[in-house]
Formats: C-alpha cells, sequence, structure tokens
C-alpha cells in the first residue's frame, strides 16, 4: 500500500525523536530531499475528457507510468495537460487506484481491453483488489482457455493441409480420428458401425424364443439355439472386423503405450475377448458355464459406438468429472438404506411369515421405497413399519434430488464448451480464409508497385502508373524498406506462383486459393522474374493490378476515412504489412487502421473484377467502387489485426 | 481531558465481549434484548469514556452494532488547528488529505497504527514500539488517535524547539506517566527498538544488548544515581550531550 506508506512516511520519521536520546552514535544526517512543499492539481485529458488530481496523488506509486517521469512524454505544453490517448471508462479505474491504492475490475469492460490498458499505465495486474481479484482471475483464465482452445483448433485442425512427407502411419492415424478427411476412412466409419450394430442386435436377437415350424410340442427354444451356425458365423465376421480395426490401430497410433491404456481400447479388447477365449476353451460341461458368463461381455460392443457419437463422451465425460457427486450420492444413500434396513427389520420383527427375515433382506425394500419404485413385494404390516416406511421413502426423494443439479450443471457446462469448440471449428475456415488473403494482399502490394515501375526513377510522373503515384508516406517509406532489403540481399520478392514455376514444381499456391476465390487471383497472377514469359507475366500483372487495385481500392477507401488522408479515385496500391514480424511491430498505432481495413474486405468474391478479361488499370475503377460500398459495411476486427500484425 | 471536551463530535459504540452472550441468549424466546440490562457494560466502560451524551441505542443488540461500527470523527476548524500547531494551513491541509484518505473514519486505533508502523520495518517486530508510540500520540488515552492528536504529535517533534522535543520523548519513555522513568521501563523501551532490527543484524544480537545499552543510558542520565530519571535529569543530560544535539536537525525537513 504505498499510498500509505507515503501518508504516513513524515510520521514515521517523525517519531523517530524516540531514539534520539538513546543513540549511542550520531544518527546521519537527514536527506536534502527537495519535496515539493505545495500540492498542485495536475489535469489529465484522457482522450478529451479531463481528469484533476493532486500531483501527491499520482506520487504514490512511482513505478507507474502516472507516478514517474514517464508522464513527461505526454506533456502538452500549450494546454498545460497531460494527453494520453487512451479509453477514458478505463482511465477511470487507473485513477482510483491511485486515489484509494485499490485497483477495479470494471465488469462489463472485457478483460483483456483491460489488461492492455493496465499495461500501458505500467500497473502489475497483482494489484487488482481482493474484491475484484477472483473475478478477474476466472475471467482472465477463461479467456485464456478460449484462446489456448482456439490455437489447439488451429493446429490440430482437420484441413487438408496433411504434410507431404507423412508416413503411412500418420495417414493411417489421421484417417481413423477424422473420418471425413477422405472416402475411404468414411467408408471404414460406416462399415465398423454397421457391424457394431450388427453384433449388438444379433446378441439380442439371440434370446428371443422363436417358435419352430414343424414342432409343436417340443419347448421352445431360443433363436441362439436354433441356429447355432447362423449366429455363430455372424458373430464370427463381426469379431474379425474389430479384431482387424484394433490392429489398425494399434499399428497407427502415435503412442502405442498410450493407445493401449486408453478408454476406448479397452473397450474393443473387451468386446473381442469372449468370442477368443470361447474358442480356445474345449466345450465341456463345466467350464461352459463360465463360458455362458463371458458371452454377458459381449453386450460391451455397444460402447464402441461412443467413438461414432459425440453425446455418448460427453456422457462418459460428465459423470468422470462428477465422480465426486456420485460418490456422495452413493455414500449417502447406503448409509440411509442401512439405517432404515435395520429399523424396518426391528419393527416388523414380531410378525409371523413377514418377508423382512434379516436386514439385508431388508435392503431391498429399503432400496425400492427410497427410489419410489414400490414393487409391492415386501410391505410393512406393523404400524410401526409403517411409519418407518413412509420416512424412508420421504427422505429418499430428498437424497437423492440433492446431488442432481450439480451433475446437471456440469453436463450443461460440457456439453456447451463442446457446443463452441464446433462453432469455432466452423468459424476457424472463414478466418483462416481471411488470414490468408491479408498476408497475400499485403505481398502482392509491394510486388504491384515495383512491377508497375515505381522502382525506377519517378523523373514524369505521367509515365508511372496512377498506382504508384498516389500513396501514402507510409507505403512510400515502407516500399523503400523492402526494396532497401531487396538491395542488401540481392534477390528479390516474388510471389508463391512464381517461386514454384521457377521450382519448376506445381504451385501448391492453388490449394489455398480455393479458399477464397478472391485471393486466388493475386495468388494466380503474381509476377515478378522479369526474365522469362514477359508476355505472360504483363498479362498476369495487369490481371494483379485490376484485383489488388479494385480491392485495394476499397481499402484505401477505408484508409482515407480512418487515417483522414485525402481521397483519391485512382487506384492505389494496398499497404503492404509483409510477413516480417518485426517490420510491423515497429509501426505506430496507424498499422492497425491499415490492418483493419485490410481485414474488413473478406469476401465480395463476386464484386471483384473479372479475371477472364485482361483490362487496364483504369478500367477497375467500376469494380472498385462497388467494392467500396462493400468494403463500408463489413466491420472492422479489431483483435485479429492484432494478431494479423504479428504474423 | 479531551474526550468530555467540545472539540469535534463523535459517539462510540465498541463491540464487546458481551455481545456473543447476548446474541445466545436472545435465541431463546423467553429472553429479548429490552430484558437485558446494559449496566454492567456501562460500569466496564473506563470513566473518561463515558459520553457526555447519552447512549441512545442498545450496542448489545447485533443490527445496532453493524450500523455503529464505523466511527465518525471530524476535527475542528482550520484555523483552531493553526493555532494549536505550528504547522501552516497548506501544510494542515495536505496532512489531512493523507490522513482522511487513509482513515476515512477519522481516528486511528491501535490495531492500524501497529500495522502502519510495521510497514516501515519489514524486518523486525515493531509492534510493541508502535503501542508505546500510540500511546504517547493518544494524549488523551482513548484509544483512538485522532487528527488533532496526530497533527499535535507532529508539530511539536517537526516543528519544536528542542526541548520540547525531548519533554515528548520523555513522555514516550514514561510508560506509567508518573514523571520519571524507572530501569525497568527503559528496559521495555530498549527491547522494543531493538525488537525492530529483526533476527539478521551484523554484528549478531545478543540477549543483554538491550540491558547494557539500558546501564549506560542510566549512566549518562541519572545524576542522581537514584535508580530512576526525572524530567529535569533528562532534559539537562541531553543538552549536554553534543551527538544528541546535532541529530535534532534530523527532523528539519521533514513535512
Amino acid at each position: 500500500m504505498a499510498a500509505g506508506l507515503a501518508t504516513w512516511l513524515p510520521f514515521a520519521r517523525a517519531a523517530a525523536v524516540g531514539w534520539l536520546p538513546l543513540a549511542q552514535q550520531p544518527l546521519p544526517p537527514a536527506p536534502g530531499v527537495k519535496t515539493s512543499r505545495g500540492d498542485e492539481v495536475l489535469v489529465v485529458n484522457v482522450s478529451g475528457r479531463r481528469f484533476e488530481t493532486w500531483k501527491n496523488t499520482l506520487d504514490r506509486y512511482p513505478d507507474t507510468l502516472l507516478g514517474s517521469s514517464e508522464k513527461e512524454f505526454f506533456y502538452d505544453a500549450d494546454s498545460g495537460e497531460y494527453f494520453f490517448d487512451r479509453d477514458p471508462d478505463m482511465f477511470r479505474h487507473v485513477l482510483n487506484f491511485y486515489r484509494t491504492g485499490r485497483l477495479h475490475c470494471p465488469r462489463q469492460e472485457c478483460i483483456q481491453a483491460f489488461d492492455e490498458e493496465l499495461a500501458f499505465y505500467g500497473l502489475v495486474p497483482e494489484l487488482v483488489g481482493d474484491c475484484c481479484l477472483e473475478e478477474y482471475r476466472d475471467r482472465k483464465k477463461e479467456n485464456a482457455e478460449r484462446l489456448a482452445e482456439d490455437e489447439e483448433a488451429e493446429q490440430a485442425g482437420d484441413g487438408p493441409a496433411l504434410p507431404a512427407g507423412s508416413s503411412l502411419r500418420q495417414r493411417l492415424w489421421r484417417a481413423f480420428e477424422n473420418p471425413h478427411t477422405s472416402t475411404a476412412a468414411l467408408v471404414f466409419y460406416y462399415v465398423t458401425g454397421f457391424f457394431i450394430a450388427v453384433s449388438v442386435i444379433a446378441n439380442v436377437v439371440e434370446t428371443i424364443p422363436c417358435r419352430g415350424a414343424a414342432r409343436r410340442s417340443s419347448r421352445e427354444q431360443p433363436c441362439g439355439e436354433r441356429f447355432p451356425q447362423a449366429f455363430f458365423c455372424m458373430d464370427t465376421a463381426c469379431v474379425l472386423i474389430f479384431t482387424g480395426e484394433y490392429l489398425l490401430r494399434l499399428f497407427a497410433a502415435p503412442s502405442r503405450c498410450r493407445f493401449l491404456r486408453s478408454v476406448m481400447s479397452l473397450i474393443d479388447v473387451v468386446a473381442i475377448l469372449p468370442y477368443y477365449i470361447g474358442l480356445l476353451v474345449p466345450k465341456n460341461d463345466d467350464v461352459s458355464g463360465a463360458f455362458v458368463t463371458l458371452r454377458v461381455f459381449r453386450v460391451f460392443r455397444i460402447f464402441k459406438f461412443s467413438r461414432h457419437s459425440q453425446g455418448l463422451r460427453i456422457l462418459g465425460y460428465t459423470l468422470k468429472s462428477c465422480a465426486s457427486e456420485l460418490g456422495f450420492l452413493l455414500f449417502s444413500l447406503t448409509m440411509a438404506i442401512i439405517i432404515f434396513a435395520t429399523v424396518m427389520f426391528y419393527a416388523e420383527k414380531g410378525t409371523n411369515k413377514t418377508n423382512f427375515t434379516s436386514i439385508p433382506a431388508a435392503f431391498w425394500y429399503t432400496i425400492v421405497t427410497m427410489t419410489t419404485l414400490g414393487y409391492g413385494d415386501m410391505v410393512p404390516s406393523t404400524i410401526a413399519g409403517k411409519i418407518f416406511g413412509s420416512i424412508c421413502s420421504l427422505s429418499g426423494v430428498l437424497v437423492i434430488a440433492l446431488p442432481v443439479p450439480v451433475i446437471v450443471s456440469n453436463f450443461s457446462r460440457i456439453y456447451h464448451q463442446n457446443q463452441r469448440a464446433d462453432k469455432r471449428r466452423a468459424q476457424q475456415k472463414v478466418r483462416l480464409a481471411r488470414i490468408r488473403l491479408a498476408k497475400s494482399g499485403t505481398t502482392n502490394a509491394f510486388l504491384q508497385y515495383k512491377q508497375n515501375g515505381g522502382l525506377e526513377d519517378s523523373g514524369s510522373g505521367e509515365e508511372q502508373a496512377l498506382c504508384v503515384r498516389n500513396r501514402s508516406a507510409f507505403e512510400q517509406q515502407h516500399h523503400h524498406l523492402l526494396h532497401c532489403l531487396e538491395k542488401t540481399t540481392c534477390h528479390e520478392f516474388t510471389d508463391e506462383l512464381t517461386f514454384s514455376e521457377a521450382l519448376g514444381a506445381v504451385s501448391p499456391g492453388g490449394r489455398t486459393s480455393r479458399s477464397t476465390s478472391v485471393s486466388s487471383q493475386p495468388m494466380g497472377h503474381g509476377s515478378l522474374l522479369s526474365s522469362c514469359c514477359p508476355r505472360r507475366a504483363k498479362r498476369r500483372a495487369i490481371r494483379l493490378a485490376n484485383s489488388t487495385a479494385s480491392v485495394s481500392r476499397g481499402s484505401m477507401q477505408e484508409l482515407d476515412m480512418l487515417a483522414g488522408l485525402r481521397r483519391s479515385p485512382a487506384p492505389q496500391s494496398r499497404s503492404s504489412l509483409n510477413a516480417k514480424p518485426h517490420d510491423s511491430l515497429d509501426l505506430n498505432c496507424d498499422s492497425r487502421d491499415f490492418v483493419a481495413a485490410i481485414i474488413s474486405i473478406p469476401t465480395p468474391p463476386a464484386n471483384t473484377p473479372d479475371e477472364s478479361q485482361p483490362s487496364s488499370p483504369g478500367g477497375g475503377s467500376r469494380a472498385g467502387s462497388t467494392l467500396r460500398n462493400s468494403s463500408l459495411g463489413t466491420p472492422c476486427l479489431f483483435p485479429e489485426t492484432v494478431k494479423i500484425s504479428s504474423l | 481531558g479531551r474526550g468530555q471536551g467540545t472539540e469535534g463530535q463523535w459517539e462510540l459504540m465498541r463491540p464487546t465481549k458481551k455481545a456473543l452472550k447476548q446474541r445466545f441468549l436472545k435465541l431463546l424466546p423467553c429472553c429479548g434484548p429490552q430484558a437485558l440490562p446494559s449496566v454492567s457494560e456501562t460500569l466496564a466502560a473506563p470513566a473518561s469514556l463515558r459520553p457526555h451524551r447519552p447512549r441512545l441505542l442498545d450496542p448489545d443488540s447485533v443490527e445496532d452494532e453493524f450500523e455503529l461500527s464505523t466511527v465518525c470523527h471530524r476535527p475542528e476548524g482550520l484555523e483552531q488547528l493553526q493555532e494549536q500547531t505550528k504547522f501552516t494551513r497548506k501544510e494542515l491541509q495536505v496532512l489531512y488529505r493523507g490522513f482522511k484518505n487513509e482513515c476515512p473514519s477519522g481516528i486511528v486505533n491501535e490495531e492500524n497504527f501497529k500495522q502502519i508502523y510495521s510497514q516501515f520495518f519489514p524486518q523486525g517486530d515493531s509492534s510493541t514500539y508502535a503501542t508505546f508510540l500510540f500511546n504517547a500520540f493518544d494524549t488523551n488515552h482513548d484509544g483512538s488517535v485522532s487528527f488533532e492528536d496526530f497533527v499535535a504529535g507532529l508539530s511539536v517533534i517537526l516543528r519544536g524547539t528542542v526541548d520540547d522535543r525531548l519533554n515528548w520523548a520523555f513522555n514516550l519513555y514514561d510508560l506509567n506517566k508518573d514523571g520519571c522513568i524507572t530501569k525497568e521501563e527503559m528496559l521495555d523501551i530498549m527491547k522494543s527498538i531493538y525488537d525492530m532490527m529483526g533476527k539478521y543484524t551484523y554484528p549478531a544480537l545478543r540477549e543483554e544488548a538491550p540491558r547494557e545499552h539500558v546501564e549506560n543510558f542510566f549512566q549518562k542520565m541519572d545524576r542522581n544515581k537514584d535508580g530512576v530519571v526525572t524530567i529535569e535529569e533528562f532534559i539537562e543530560s541531553c543538552q549536554k550531550d553534543e551527538n544528541i544535539m546535532r541529530s535534532m536537525q534530523l527532523f528539519d525537513n521533514v513535512i
């Protein structure tokens, strides 16, 4: 509590008078600290909202921005106030921290925004006061979990991007885990599902008594004994398929030990083992009793369905996570059963021909009564027995109802989590497409600038393409920077297509272009190797100019709006945020606006100019105008901009 | 005393140990709060505590305790404080703003005092010395230090003459306020000061260090060797000691 310390320090120093007469050595002289005698009022202007506070208040925490000399960087001599271009609502909390010594967390703001403000003002998140700390931590943890899930989903994405050099094992495993990646996997998935169903149904049907056609007199036999051959064949077929599947999974598993210990593999083993044990065991009567019991385990095959059904998995996971509640339920039920069984037994002891022959026998009655089943096979006849019986049934309702809401809420939470994961997977595709578009678009701005002769001397302005002339200062400098890099390394920037063409390999860029049609255009039409195929390059370049010009015009429009630059109807190159993280991070906040503009052009594929017609850059104006409208409508997504700029 | 004085307005309701018993008795349907006399409680409070106005509310009832748990003490006007102390108006303003920020209720009680003081001495245990300090600041012995007490003490120490300061120090040492310091009192004070050093010192603290220090002190201060140090002896001896006089300039620019 630095605030307290600062206030009480003079007092503590004054209290040293008590040591004075006792000191055996002379006390050191006091420091000649020039403290400001007068307290002045400072004006802090945060985005137009003026906050006024005593200077002493801010000086309480000297290791923060406002308490140290760092705030002098923000001092505006003309107006005599400290100007911060930040969120005024959040600043309120920051300033209150100085005043009261406690940092409170606003409930309705995004926790990440709050964190950013704290980081800016030099406040450590641990300063959050106890009243808000728990909530702050919870929200932060939730956010972090969500972001971690995001990353996981990204990495474990089921996109078609399987590394080219993946072995058979990896592909097999992937096919098993994500059946919809390839048709073969899908077929296999359904086939196994079918056979599981068949096996389970066969087990069930086996026991139905079927009436023989001819023999009326003989007793009815279950179908299993009438048609043993047929059932044996079906069983064999199912088991063979399950065994094969299990062995394949075992082979493909990246970590075989872990696979062997996983629940699903255990279920598989339990499902097929009885059959093999049945084969090995000789058919004599002693053992066949045990063998018959083993057949019960065949019903576990139904659990194999949990690979096919997510709901089952959720249910299983819920039960596992509610283990403690279930345990409590079981324990309390057991206690109650024992108590009531004892009571009922002694209450009914005197009656003749009573069903309550022993306390364990009374267990059955207690269970049936507590769960309100009430079969009626055991009924108390004494009055005391009836009284206790009614108490038993009433308490049963209570005891069972208590842990149930906990289990239900757990299930709901896990279910929603799963739903969220699914939703995010769906959104991921769109997001990845946008990211790819942005990346490709930014690279092409520079390429187009070069291709349009920006690298040559800007002698006569009319010879240069319009898109080169009307660039913002930022773009000019950025392009100059990239140009310098090229000159340093004696290499040039190109795009993926030309690069792979130069390598002689088929361009994989087409793959990404399939995701969005807009991205396909720049990807498909880049060219910078001036040496080869100038004609093709020129045609592609024109298309490039078209597409990027039109697309970028929309962005430039937004840029103009955001950065307050002058509007220009001519096509301009898009500001390029190359895939160099340190470059983009060095840029000032303006880059955010630019990137926002770029991101906001996600998918107006219909509006981009037709690639089939090579037209002059000027012709892009038509499409550009439509694009302008559409791009204005799309919202800017700021959280992603930060992420993009760090790509 | 200042307790019954006209300065400020205040109501003091202190939670008592008997509250638990009363609460338990309240649960029984026969006993209600009105049936319980608060005489014993009134008698238990020291004389200086009995406020000049009658108690309006029964302090034993839980709800009232809750409502009255915040004490509000307002100091007298700025002008009066200016007269009484040697601080300028601006200094008083700054002091009060800090004080009020830390103690919105207007007073500091012993626990808070100890806690505040201990923040300055993290290594050792300053609670005993803080208690002595508290008693020294709390001139009217009402168990709390108000702003007036605080400022009065500071004024003496920081703006007073050498004699004033020595007087104040003597008052601090004289634990039972009988006008003379005995060896036992001085030993207590010495121990409390050494406690503030904590365990990790160089050279290591020995058990008999405080006692030796007390012996030295008495040798220096006790002129007539009667085993106690009176105020005159104290001031006289301190004025003769150059170290002490030189160290007095410590307090020149604290505020």
